[in-house]
């Protein structure tokens, strides 16, 4: 008898793992009894025949025998040092010192990003972007410009030129070129080019129409800001973009522009992030009125979401126009603002990112005479014509334009009409300049490659009056020729270098009295040369016909029906132009903290009555829906849905420079492309329908939790407590109970440890600002070109295995401010509002207020993570840095487990030479970025920002040698050292004379989780924000 | 009692002891006569008897060796037997100040001029017309005779042949000692079958338990066996795995054999002549090869000290020289580059892993460390080898012992004078400094 039916409750349970089983007759039941596995396994599959097996002179002992002995050999093998060999120069330049880092100043200018630099190069090869100090005017250097050596680096370039699909040499090309151009001869040609803002380039170009007549050149920006530049040449007859120095503005109210971004260039953050920083209780307000939520947004004091079809009544209203058939709160916030730009008068500045004219003019009217707009000496980095350009476009196609000369332009890949691609196959004449196989490039007959700036000479005129030199850093890595030199050999000067070009005429033009080696060693100078290419002036006579009168088919109208759609670049890829850069890909947008995608952003509210939804799932990985995006027959399927916070209902936001398909690696080939939508060039658009798609989509989004939960991770007040109270009650130090007594968590009777003196040599400390961090993530792109972080590819990403040593956090209130939601914390009691109440604080407003926080290891003088490591492999330096000696971790991960920032990063796998991520560090070219002071990491360890310790160390280092104490300027991080802003500053607080000794006696000092009694060696400024009513 | 303990001692014993006597008793006296045919003395008059040879040597060393050399041509002419060639008067010109003879068209002078790629000679108008005509009278000295070069290695003089001859000894010394073997059983034998026949009885050995049972059967030995050899075990493990990576002494064959011996120990060069890099960078650099060039433009051959035993001869070192002209692209014959370079491929000797930094000019400038303090006696080095075992420890041992050098450098003045209050002492140790926090060498 079965000893279990003694027990009832035994007996009648039966258990079960499929249904069939309850069938007392299933005849599959019965086959897998007999047979464990429902279908064979193959076994002959992989022992093959069995008379070749058994017919095999290798028995199982012997096999095992080869095992141990292979095993034995390689072991031994092991232990034989490998024999290194070193090779010296035959000559040794004079300038190289083995070991040493040479700087040089150049400028960046690849049509979309415009910035002067210093290119710090070891062993003569290009690893890092500096800013150049000397460079007032020098436009920002951000992420993609730290990131645009990498790109040199890039093994996808085109390696030579090619005649008709095969490669060839120049000569070959040259001769092909001077054949089709006199076949050509009468022909229309068109020379469509990138914004050079280059004058010996406009002088060259000016030269080969001359000689060519058939040929006419046009400038085409992907991005366009073709309306700023013909409301502004309109208005002071000159084509150029109006500079602005937000420093000096008190209000600064923008609709529809991100001018912290890339409106209008970009590179406006650093005079904003000045004017943000309270100085005697004052600091600028700012009003954003848009459609997407933007960097600018994002920063704003009062931000408005407001769909585009409404932000052209806003601008009027602000400017003295009714705001009748405007939302209430749009009303109320407009009144506020317009309050506040009157009460500033010359100081208060308004600015708009409408593309159209009308909007353009307007704000230029506005601030005209203002003292934060400088028209005298506009910025030349924007040259395209969208007119033009659609003529160009528009006679491709029809078959009047029968030969295109495209020069670091993609229109293949960028042009909105997708008849454009067959129809330029079918040109007679095509002639493609392009650094990377793009779609133009692979499509054209004839292909130049062209070198990388770092390979490059030239000239550029960032803004009327400051002239940059660039000039190569590294010979050319391919066999590359400058499209200026191509100009000077196809005018018949073959004998003519560029360089000596490019000498004479800057001697010639522009430099007066300063010498060229000088301009060379400082990579700019300022002169009052006036330069006859300096603009556009072919075509002005002919626009102000049309722009006169209306604006044409530039304007946009607003439709009922559907969407609003408005085009955006995103801080990573920008047009797209540096797309096959994995730094870029990697690096996580600011606000939808996502990479390696670009995405249809959407409110909550129209997500919800389309059913779309985002969610996470069990890796943390958060997954959306897709949905058809169409518009005027276009449509775009499976565009993922990201659901943004503070996205204006019934608007959507596309970002451009995805979707590249030619010449890029198939990792980089991310997203949809949005220029399919850039209708007449125009960021926004209308009449745009979704449709949910089948399908889910894995983002690899890095940030999980969107709220703070009212909790003080980032401290925040408001300008009017921060002006009237107490350090004590808007920034109070958290406090722990001892003996009943409530001591600040500082004091040293909270402590577990024993103080260390710490007053004797170097203590580095770190303050990161709050108010002046815009989130633009240069200083991301900086340390990883700097500290070798590599890059882990979507998947990874995905899983939260990013490697960033440095991240920007960036949170959302849960109500209308942070402010509120500290309030509804404050407020709840009981179990019942705390359940439902703080389930309310874990999702976002339909409008929140945002905040970034770069957060990166805070070398904590107590560190949780050094006490937990069985092997010591991280330890706290006297100079307050908490090291880590991956040779001796052994890869426990306790130590990430401690830690309550979250900053360290484990190397799950092997990152470098390992065909599984296959990016820079995985071929011979791309390793040429890494640097060599330091160590690139295995599998299975533990890594985390250094605070760039072999800075501080070489600073040091240098000092001793020169036998001087170290000037404060001198001690730098990686990102201190590339952050615009000035919001992240780094020294020795044993120094009383240096700038971070005074920002840790600033009363918005605070360390991050200060109750945890770690103390942080980086410290941060709590933010203020100005709710001042005018 | 001693006689007995003597005749006691095992007669293989006393047999090896002989032997190892022989062996290192071994006379090399052959080897010195051959170091006898290496002086020389070669004091040749001048020629037409004008002029102190001696003296002119010193002056050809400081003023014209820089260019010229006697029996081969460098950046300019070989000068042996200058005065036959011209005329007397026109060689005083010519030294005193020769573009002057140049430009006033001297056809002979111009002529010079252009052959040697217009190379300007330096202008000695401190030089009287004696000084001249004993620098003249120098350049009569005659080529030495080439023999001295290979005089030890060629011949078959008295120590010609040391190598067979050290065989043949060292052959005939095994043999009287495989005799001597033998005779010495025979005799034990003999004696023992007089002994027998004497009737001298030895008492009968108790068959005694075999050793390895009677060790097998105490426990005790045994178990103190065990330790002891698990203890040695460990220990000659640990000291073989400790030394895995280490590369102490390790002195691998170069492309050229660059003799350290030579350039730093007979030449007496500064370290940083060559290795500049050490001053201002962490690596201290393997020069590049125009370093080389600086002096071996005019140095083409090398007549130092030679070492033939170990097959460094005079053509040995010359042909080392050549290799580098090889390799930079030096063509001797017309003194100038011809532009085929092939970099030579160093075998890297001191090879520190990646995850250890290691600043040279920290140590060389800051420190103001002897070189040789950590790359051992290198002008000693004939080869060139690692000295130090570069381990981590020996690293640390160095920064606890070592004062940090600090007179007279302002960087360390605060530090020193708060360092020195806060651990009692005038002198501050690298590892007082910090020096042996981890992230200092490790990031």
């Amino acid at each position: 008898m079965n000893k279990f039916s003694d027990s009832n409750m035994a007996s009648n349970k039966k258990y079960w793992k499929s249904v069939e089983e309850l069938n007392e007759n299933s005849s599959i039941m019965e086959t897998l009894q007999q047979n464990e596995f429902a279908q064979p396994i193959p076994t002959d599959d992989f022992l093959g025949n069995k008379e070749n097996l058994s017919a095999s002179s290798t028995t199982r002992r012997d096999f095992l025998k080869y095992v141990g002995f292979s095993t034995a050999a390689a072991s031994l093998a092991a232990c034989e040092g490998p024999v290194i060999k070193s090779i010296p120069y035959v000559v040794a330049p004079d300038e190289i010192v083995p070991g040493v880092a040479n700087y040089y100043a150049t400028t960046m200018a690849d049509g979309f990003d415009f910035a002067n630099v210093l290119v710090k190069t070891r062993e003569g090869r290009p690893i890092k972007i500096e800013r150049n100090d000397l460079a007032k005017n020098g436009g920002a250097v951000n992420a993609r410009v730290h990131a645009s050596v990498l790109s040199m680096y890039d093994k996808n370039r085109l390696q030579n030129p090619m005649v008709n699909g095969a490669d060839a040499s120049w000569e070959d090309l040259d001769a092909a070129v001077a054949q089709r151009m006199n076949e050509m001869s009468g022909k229309d040609v068109v020379l469509l080019t990138q914004t050079f803002a280059s004058p010996s380039t406009s002088k060259l170009i000016q030269e080969f129409t001359a000689k060519y007549p058939n040929v006419r050149h046009v400038i085409y920006d992907a991005v366009s800001s073709s309306e700023a530049l013909d409301a502004f040449q309109n208005k002071y007859g000159t084509r150029g973009l109006a500079d602005y120095d937000f420093s000096k503005a008190e209000v600064i109210v923008s609709v529809g522009a991100d001018f912290i971004g890339d409106w209008q260039g970009g590179g406006y953050e650093g005079g904003y992030a000045k004017g943000r920083i309270p100085k005697n209780g004052k600091m600028s307000k700012h009003f954003q009125f848009e459609a997407n939520m933007s960097l600018s947004g994002a920063n704003a004091d009062v931000r408005v979401p407001v769909t585009p079809s409404q932000q052209l009544q806003v601008l009027k209203a602000l400017t003295g126009g009714s705001t009748s058939g405007l939302p209430e709160n749009v009303t109320v916030a407009v009144a506020k603002a317009k309050a506040h730009l009157q009460k500033a008068g010359s100081n208060g500045v308004v600015v708009t990112g409408i593309p159209t004219v009308e909007a353009q003019t307007i704000a230029l009217n506005y601030n005209d005479g203002k003292s934060v707009m400088d028209t005298a000496k506009p910025r030349m980095t924007a040259m395209g014509n969208t007119r033009e350009v659609k003529r160009v476009m528009d006679g491709v196609i029809s078959g009047t334009v029968k030969g295109l000369i495209t020069v670091g332009v993609d229109p293949v890949y960028s042009f909105p009409n997708a008849e454009f691609a067959e129809a330029y196959k079918n040109l007679e004449m095509s002639l493609a300049f392009a650094m990377n196989p793009d779609a133009t490039a692979s499509a054209a007959k004839l292909v130049a490659a062209v070198p990388h700036y770092l390979e490059s000479w030239g000239d550029v005129q960032l803004k009327k009056g400051t002239f940059s030199v660039m000039q190569p850093t590294i010979k050319p890595l391919f066999d590359t020729r400058q499209f200026q030199q191509c100009l000077l050999n196809w005018t018949g000067r073959n004998n003519v270098n560029y360089y000596d070009y490019l000498k004479d005429f800057m001697e010639g033009s522009v430099l007066g009295g300063t010498s060229w080696n000088q301009v060379v060693h400082d990579g700019v100078v300022e002169s009052n040369a006036t330069l006859t290419g300096d603009a556009d002036t072919t075509t002005a006579n002919e626009f102000e016909l049309e722009s006169s009168t209306s604006n044409g088919a530039m304007a946009f109208t607003s439709q009922s029906n559907g969407m609003e759609l408005t085009l955006y670049t995103k801080t990573g890829l920008g047009d797209g132009r540096q797309a096959n850069n994995p730094w870029l890909q990697e690096l996580p947008d600011p606000i939808t903290r996502t990479s390696w995608d670009n995405y249809v952003t959407i409110s909550k509210v129209d997500a919800d009555e389309l059913g779309l939804e985002n969610y996470n799932v069990a890796d943390g990985g958060l997954n959306g829906d897709y949905v058809n995006i169409s518009m005027n027959g276009v449509t775009i399927e499976n565009v993922p849905v990201l659901i943004q916070p503070g996205q204006a209902k019934g608007s959507i936001g596309l970002a451009l420079g995805y979707g590249r398909m030619e010449g890029l690696q198939k990792e980089m080939q991310t997203g949809v492309n949005g220029f399919r939508f850039y209708n007449n060039f125009s960021s926004v658009q209308t009449g745009v329908t979704l449709e949910k798609a089948s399908g889910v989509h894995e983002f690899a989004c890095v940030q999980l939790h969107n709220t703070m939960m009212g909790r003080d991770i980032i401290k925040e007040t408001t300008l009017e407590i921060f002006n009237t109270k107490n350090k004590h009650d808007w920034n109070p130090v958290p406090e722990v109970s001892k003996d009943h007594q409530e001591i600040p968590v500082t004091s040293p009777d909270a402590d577990l440890w024993d103080e260390f003196d710490r007053s004797v040599g170097h203590h580095f400390n770190l303050s990161i600002d709050l108010n002046a961090c815009t989130g633009c993530g240069a200083c991301v792109i900086a340390c990883h070109a700097e500290n070798n972080v590599p890059v882990v590819g979507k998947e990874e990403m995905r899983r939260s295995r990013d490697m960033h040593w440095l991240r920007i956090d960036r949170y959302y209130s849960s109500e209308e401010s942070f402010a509120g939601d500290n309030e509804k914390k404050e407020n709840i009691s009981g179990l019942g509002s705390s359940l439902s109440e703080y389930g309310e604080m874990e999702n976002p407003s339909a409008n929140p207020q945002v905040a970034f926080q770069p957060v990166m290891c805070q070398h904590c003088n107590h560190a949780p993570c050094e006490t937990v490591c069985p092997v010591a492999a991280t330890s706290h330096g006297r100079q307050g840095q908490n090291h880590m000696a991956y040779n001796r971790c052994v890869g426990t991960r306790y130590c990430a487990n401690n830690c309550p920032y979250k900053v360290r990063r484990f190397n799950w796998f092997l990152y470098a030479e390992n065909d599984e991520f296959d990016f820079h560090m995985n071929n011979d070219l791309g390793r040429m970025v890494l640097n060599p002071d330091v160590v690139v990491r295995s599998r299975g360890v533990m890594e985390k920002c250094s605070m760039c310790i072999q800075m501080t160390q070489k600073s040091i280092l240098d000092a001793k040698r020169a036998g001087k104490p170290v000037e404060d300027a001198k001690f730098q991080t990686a990102c201190s050292a590339a952050c615009e802003t000035g919001a992240i500053a780094f020294g020795d607080i044993n120094d009383n004379e240096s700038e971070v000794h005074e920002l840790k006696q600033n009363d918005r000092m605070y360390h991050l989780l200060e109750a945890v009694g770690t103390e942080p060696n980086v410290f941060y400024q709590a933010k203020v924000r100005n709710t001042n009513e005018a | 009692m001693l006689k007995v303990k003597l005749r006691n001692l095992s007669s293989p014993l006393s047999l090896i002891l002989l032997a190892f006597t022989l062996i290192f008793s071994n006379p090399t006296i052959a080897q010195d006569a051959a170091d006898e045919a290496a002086t020389t003395a070669t004091e040749t008059p001048a020629a037409d008897g004008v002029g102190d040879a001696a003296a002119g040597e010193a002056l050809f060393k400081a003023n014209c060796a820089a260019c010229h050399k006697l029996y081969k041509r460098a950046t300019g002419p070989a000068l042996f037997g200058v005065g036959d060639k011209y005329d007397r008067d026109w060689l005083y010109r010519w030294i005193k100040n020769s573009q002057e003879l140049i430009q006033s068209g001297d056809a002979q002078a111009v002529a010079i001029f252009e052959e040697y790629n217009q190379s300007v000679m330096t202008a000695f108008p401190q030089l009287s017309n004696e000084d001249i005509d004993n620098i003249i009278a120098y350049t009569y000295t005659p080529k030495p005779e080439p023999t001295i070069a290979n005089g030890p290695g060629g011949d078959n003089g008295g120590g010609g042949g040391s190598g067979v001859s050290n065989n043949i000894i060292l052959g005939v010394l095994a043999l009287v000692f495989v005799m001597l073997v033998v005779m010495l059983f025979l005799v034990t034998k003999t004696l023992k079958r007089i002994a027998e026949a004497n009737g001298v009885v030895y008492p009968e050995k108790e068959p005694r338990t075999p050793l390895w049972k009677a060790f097998a059967q105490n426990q005790f030995l045994v178990l103190v066996t065990s330790i002891f050899l698990l203890l040695a075990a460990g220990y000659f493990g640990y000291g073989y795995l400790m030394q895995v990576g280490i590369d102490q002494g390790y002195a691998p064959v170069q492309p050229i054999h660059y003799s350290h011996k030579i350039h730093a120990g007979a030449n007496q060069i500064d370290c940083n002549y060559c290795h500049s890099s050490a001053r201002k960078s962490k690596h201290s650099g393997i020069p590049s090869l125009n370093v080389c060039m600086n002096c071996h433009k005019n140095i083409a051959e090398y007549n130092g000290e030679l070492d033939p035993e170990l097959g460094y001869t005079k053509e040995f070192y010359d042909g080392e020289i050549q290799k580098l002209y090889a390799a930079v692209g030096w063509d001797e014959a017309t003194q100038s580059y011809t532009g085929e370079e092939k970099p030579v491929k160093w075998v890297r000797i001191h090879n520190l892993p990646d995850f250890a930094y290691f600043n040279h000019s920290q140590h060389v400038t800051v420190a103001g460390i002897e070189c040789q303090k950590c790359h051992g006696p290198v002008e000693e080095m004939e080869i060139m080898r690692q000295h130090a075992p570069l381990t981590m420890g020996w690293c640390i041992n160095c920064h606890r012992e070592t004062n940090v050098n600090m007179a007279g450098n302002e960087y360390y003045e605060k530090i020193h004078e708060e360092l020195a209050k806060k651990y009692g002492v005038d002198q501050v140790t690298a590892a007082q400094m910090g020096g042996l926090e981890c992230g200092k060498c490790h990031y």
